[in-house]
């Protein structure tokens, strides 16, 4: 049985590639959507998916470490106060980690609602309560401002958990061979 | 993709020699210190400071002129989404109203609106050498070591540390396949419909995972065959201890914080500077 908030060796090394390629999903690969200086963040998708596969731990690190070295090689200094919601979210899309059985091979309708109902929890919290509320009391930033921009954020980055997180660990299900596969002929 | 990540080249001067912890104290020191005031002329005065900073380190200009480029971009659509959303909101923050110009009843320009995103302006701007000089004369093994050494959980400072070696193979990684994939057909840009692009983006990020997901199964058995998180605590080879210029460092970065943080409460009444209502000075 996995527990919610174990840190074995094998998690410990999942958070630092999974952070290296948020970093690099992060900068490299968005997707436009059409509407102006909105693009789909593919990095959230990755770091969901990681959640849901190494636990909340593992999911809150990647995440906080990863938006926080694409910040800083981008602009020089990281948003904190969105860093860290970026963390709260991967935190929050881990809770569903002790259910999942994606590494024997199992996904089935149950886990991906599961698993959409963590994260989609998580987006709003981190972008509709946290982003926000520490913008404005570590960044002094106007209050419309920062909520329009974290609902905007929070729809976006739902999406690519939604749909690329799902995806990601229905396909890779699929390459897993489940406990009792094999059959005597 | 020109950019040069973790660039890290040895040099021998001031900043270099300091040790990764002292470096990472003032960072964070000097960013607090300047996330917290709202007292321009704190701010004006760090910033100088970390300007000299930036020239005794000998970082040259081409090695920081793209996170520049971003940073510009980013200044200047923050100030103008801030004007958009709330032109008046300095007036709400210092509690008086100077109009110097009037585009509609809702649009006017105040002396504290520009005063408050002055303010700002100059306070992401300021952090910004501060960020390339701790990132760039660094050394991230060091840097893993200093962040355990300041309390930070060992387990999580070395996943930080594997990030920071790995993320040039997996931006390689993602060089090969993007190039392949698109050598086949996929197309990213904005001329595919967005159901397109997102099945285009799956093409690339489908074999990107699943060769990182291997690839942690080889690290992860390599780390447990050598006893990794056996003990509480572990050594760390890039360490170094602190010397005479470290301790002196981190003292003039702990004053600066604290002297912020005494003029915001025994001199300005507040985060903000507020000449409208307290006069100049």
């Amino acid at each position: 049985m996995k527990k919610l908030f174990e840190f074995k060796t094998r998690n410990i090394v999942a958070t630092g590639l999974g952070a290296a390629l948020f970093t690099v999903l992060f900068m490299y690969v968005k997707i436009p959507t059409g509407i102006p200086e909105t693009q789909i963040q593919t990095a959230y998708g990755v770091g969901t998916f990681f959640a849901a596969m190494f636990g909340p731990i593992a999911g809150a690190l990647i995440a906080f470490i990863g938006h926080a070295i694409s910040d800083s090689v981008q602009y020089g200094s990281a948003w904190w106060s969105w860093v860290i919601a970026s963390g709260t979210a991967c935190f929050i899309a881990g809770l569903c980690y002790p259910k999942m059985r994606v590494d024997e091979g199992v996904f089935t309708k149950a886990d991906i609602l599961r698993f959409n109902i963590s994260q989609v929890i998580g987006n709003a919290v981190a972008w509709i309560i946290v982003a926000p509320i520490l913008d404005i009391i570590v960044y002094s930033e106007p209050v419309n401002l920062v909520f329009t921009q974290g609902i905007v954020a929070c729809i976006s980055n739902a999406i690519s958990a939604g749909v690329i997180g799902s995806l990601l660990l229905y396909l890779y299900s699929k390459t897993r061979t489940g406990k009792g596969a094999l059959r005597e002929q | 993709m020109k950019l040069k990540l973790f660039d890290y080249v040895e040099k021998d001067n001031f900043v270099y020699n300091l040790s990764g912890l002292t470096k990472l104290l003032c960072f964070l020191f000097l960013s607090f210190a300047v996330m917290f005031t709202y007292d321009i002329r704190s701010v004006i005065l760090i910033m100088v400071f970390s300007f000299v900073i930036l020239r005794v380190s000998e970082i040259r200009f081409s090695q920081i002129r793209l996170m520049l480029f971003y940073t510009m971009i980013f200044l200047v659509l923050n100030a103008v989404l801030t004007y958009l959303f709330s032109p008046s909101y300095g007036v709400e923050v210092y509690g008086t109203n100077h109009e110097v110009l009037r585009f509609t009843t809702r649009y006017t320009v105040t002396q504290e609106q520009i005063l408050y995103q002055a303010t700002k302006l100059l306070k992401y701007a300021s952090v910004i050498p501060l960020g390339m000089i701790f990132l760039l004369t660094t050394n991230p093994s060091e840097f893993a070591a200093s962040l355990n050494g300041i309390g930070v959980s060992y387990k999580a400072a070395y996943a930080l540390a594997l990030t920071l070696r790995y993320f040039p193979d997996v931006i390689r990684d993602y060089n090969d396949i993007a190039l392949a994939q698109q050598s086949r057909g996929l197309d990213l840009s904005r001329k595919e419909k967005l159901l397109t692009r997102v099945k285009n983006v799956m093409g690339i990020c489908v074999p990107l995972i699943f060769s990182t997901m291997d690839r942690i199964d080889v690290i992860s058995n390599a780390m447990d065959l050598r006893g990794f998180g056996k003990h509480k605590k572990r050594t760390w080879y890039a360490k170094r201890p602190l010397r005479r210029d470290d301790y002196v460092s981190i003292a003039v970065c702990g004053a600066i914080f604290a002297a912020v943080i005494l003029i915001a409460v025994f001199w300005n009444h507040g985060r903000f500077w507020n000449p409208f209502v307290y006069g100049l000075i």
